[in-house]
């Protein structure tokens, strides 16, 4: 059997193609249409895999944009997608960071699998992969540039989490001579503080993080420092949710899976 | 009618012409409906139509019209003389803006809502009361009457924040100064009789929302909670007589469903209560959200929902000492997150989880509303500790966080069936 999941997240869609294991993945950005973005990611882990379409049993959908897929058998959230991923691959229980692009999540999974609590940020961007963004382009700088700026300098202090005062935090720092990897360092640990503050009950054993967040290895850092405990990061953190959904579309349909 | 009321006709045109549609899909939509709806649809369909009509009639044969903001304000007193209360509200985001330009933007958008229906004059509620009648609940309303009372008069009661014996007497003094401000606003006496009319009135109501309220602990429930809602909402608007007798039918008709076994959704579907902040017509954003994504909600204790009811008034008083005395002890049946301590709230909430046999709680506060944010810890603790799954959500009036919140319910709703 053959199952597909799909996460359309706001700036990229993700495609796991499973049979027991991952068999091929595949990321895209997901442009102007979620739809679009679905099915295009689709079509590369089948043209990828050499498998057409009907040779497909089940396909679950995540993310903001699962609603949109028309052509998905079932709909699940990315909440319970990232858990069952993170599960999948790790086969402990713990806690999940996901930072993705418009939002930041902190869910609690069970040695099953299951999702114990989340929490989620509201309406603001503090704390998100947006964030980050807004910050870098202030810089003149792309947001992947973030994360590889060198390791031992001193964070200077971001006092504003809101996006938009911490905007003009940031220029002025500049413009009064602050250098930019302590800026970034800054904005790293900032993030990580508001995460840890969402962790509303005491610091968690084991820390996995995911999302396009993952990829920044400075913002990784911060968060172990912050959180004091050690942080994982998967192989290929952004697919793990459709990973989940992978899964979940596996288990539906009566098949078993071992860990990882 | 409208020259009359001093409206902007325009923006009120642009602000009604919306509503229909919203109605359309949040409440026609919904499958094997209780036929005893039709009348709230109406009632609803008829605000700024009919009801405002006869508010206007009423008015002319020399009518008292009072506006009100909260549950604690005393209407047996406007009952009693023969008045007409309308619970204001401020639940539409098409105000904010307006409300803005006087308020501070990071206040809730139930206040600013409310101020930006008086600077707007598209209610016709709003222009036709002689005065309102605020309370110093929260600071943000409390602040909010000294600005209102610059375009409408604002008598404002001093509302205390604990429930010990002197704030019971400070309640009551208040009440006995309302009273006089009635008389005085009204040109008639309250007397222990027509007290006494107005206590049963208000008291009916109050019977006939308590039983719509345990129709809906039945499963498969035979009401959604969006109509609930909407009843709720409407029970400040309209004539309390007809109402109560319009909730009592449709209540006939619930349980005859409940006896057939009949409901809006399958047996067995996820049963979630809301607590939190007021959710004042026309807010109906959580509820859609939540019975779109397969659930049902099968409680509100909000003030448009249980605490709206909670409190019967004593209906033996003989003088209108004692009866004022019995008004001011409802005090302590209300538990708003303005009082401190609060933990009445905790016992209500576990309460109505066992009785309405919900799955989980959604914890709702609105954006800036410190009573309910900061106490939100509290209750959330307190549930968890009893193992009922709980889930903060905190919102406006915008549309903006539609997906976001459908992502955290849907979420929610899996977490509970795992
Ligand atoms: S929340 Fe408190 S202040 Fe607001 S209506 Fe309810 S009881 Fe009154
Ligand atoms: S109690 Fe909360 S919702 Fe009510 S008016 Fe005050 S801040 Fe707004």
């Amino acid at each position: 059997m053959l199952v597909v999941g799909i996460d359309v997240g706001s700036t990229s869609a993700k495609a796991v193609l499973f049979d027991g294991r991952i068999k091929v993945y595949a990321i895209r950005p997901t442009g102007w249409s979620p739809r679009e973005a679905g099915a295009e990611v689709l079509a590369e882990i089948l043209d990828k895999a050499g498998l057409s379409r009907r040779e497909v049993a089940y396909i679950v959908g995540t993310g903001y944009g699962r609603v949109a897929l028309n052509f998905i058998d079932q709909a699940v959230t990315e909440i319970t997608c990232q858990a069952r991923g993170i599960n999948y691959l790790t086969g402990k229980a713990g806690t999940i960071i996901d930072i993705g692009g418009q939002d930041t999540k902190v869910i609690t999974v069970n040695e099953q699998g299951k999702v114990v609590d989340f929490v989620m940020n509201d309406k603001c961007a503090a704390g998100t992969g947006r964030f980050l963004e807004v910050m870098a382009t202030a810089m003149g700088m792309d947001v992947d540039e973030l994360g590889s700026l060198p390791k031992n300098v001193n964070p200077v202090n971001i006092s504003s989490m809101c996006t938009v005062f911490a905007e003009s935090e940031v220029i002025s720092l500049l413009a009064g001579g602050a250098a930019r990897e302590e800026i970034v360092a800054g904005l790293h640990r900032a993030v990580a503080r508001r995460v840890k503050s969402m962790l509303k009950n005491t610091a968690p054993a084991t820390v996995v993080f995911t999302g396009g967040g993952a990829k920044n290895e400075g913002l990784r850092r911060a968060l172990a420092a912050e959180l004091g405990v050690e942080v994982m990061v998967p192989a290929e953190p952004q697919i793990t949710g459709a990973l989940g959904a992978a899964i979940i579309a596996w288990e539906g349909n009566g098949g078993a899976v071992a860990h990882n | 009618m409208w020259r009359e009321l001093d409206m902007d006709l325009e923006k009120h045109d642009v602000f009604l012409g919306a509503l229909p549609v919203a109605f359309g899909e949040v409440f026609l939509r919904q499958e094997n409906r209780p036929a005893g709806m039709a009348y709230f649809d109406n009632a609803l369909a008829e605000a700024h139509g009919g009801r405002i009509q006869e508010i206007l009639a009423g008015k002319k044969a020399g009518r008292m019209v009072a506006g009100t903001f909260c549950v604690f304000a005393p209407e047996e007193l406007i009952f009693a003389v023969d008045g007409i209360s309308i619970g204001l509200c401020g639940g539409a985001q098409f105000t904010v803006p307006t409300g803005e330009q006087v308020l501070p933007r990071n206040l809730c958008p139930l206040i600013k809502s409310a101020m930006g229906f008086k600077l707007d004059r598209i209610c016709p509620y709003f222009q036709a009361v002689d005065f309102l009648i605020g309370e110093t609940t929260c600071d943000g309303k409390k602040k909010t009457w000294e600005i209102l009372n610059e375009y409408v008069p604002t008598y404002v009661m001093e509302l205390p924040q604990k429930k010990g014996a002197a704030d019971l007497t400070l309640w009551e003094g208040e009440i006995h100064r309302l009273k006089e401000e009635i008389e005085h606003r009204s040109g008639r006496e309250i007397t222990a009789d027509r007290l006494a009319s107005g206590i049963k009135m208000a008291n009916a109501r109050r019977d006939a929302l308590a039983r719509l309220y345990r129709a809906r602990w039945a499963d498969p429930v035979p009401i959604s909670g969006k109509d609930a809602l909407l009843i709720s909402q409407l029970a400040f608007f309209d004539d309390p007589e007809r109402f109560t007798a319009q909730v009592n039918s449709l209540c006939d008709e619930l349980e005859d469903r409940i006896a057939r076994g009949e409901g809006v959704t399958r047996k067995g579907a996820p049963r979630i209560l809301v607590t939190g902040t007021p959710m004042a017509l026309p807010y109906w954003k959580l509820h859609h959200l939540v019975e779109t994504s397969g659930a049902v909600i099968v409680g509100e204790e909000t003030c448009t929902g249980t605490r709206y009811f909670a409190g019967r008034v004593a209906e033996d008083g003989r003088t209108v000492e004692d009866q004022v005395k019995d008004l001011a002890r409802r005090l302590t049946a209300i538990n708003c997150a303005c009082f401190t301590p609060n933990k009445d709230r905790v016992e209500d909430i576990l309460r109505l989880v066992r009785d309405a046999r919900a799955d989980g709680v959604i914890y709702f506060s609105l954006q800036f509303c410190q009573p309910f944010g900061v106490e939100g810890r509290l209750v959330e603790r307190a549930l968890q500790e009893a193992g009922v799954p709980v889930l903060r959500l905190e919102s406006d009036y915008s549309e903006e966080d539609v997906a976001q919140l459908k992502t955290r319910i849907e979420a929610f709703l899996e977490m509970i069936a795992s």
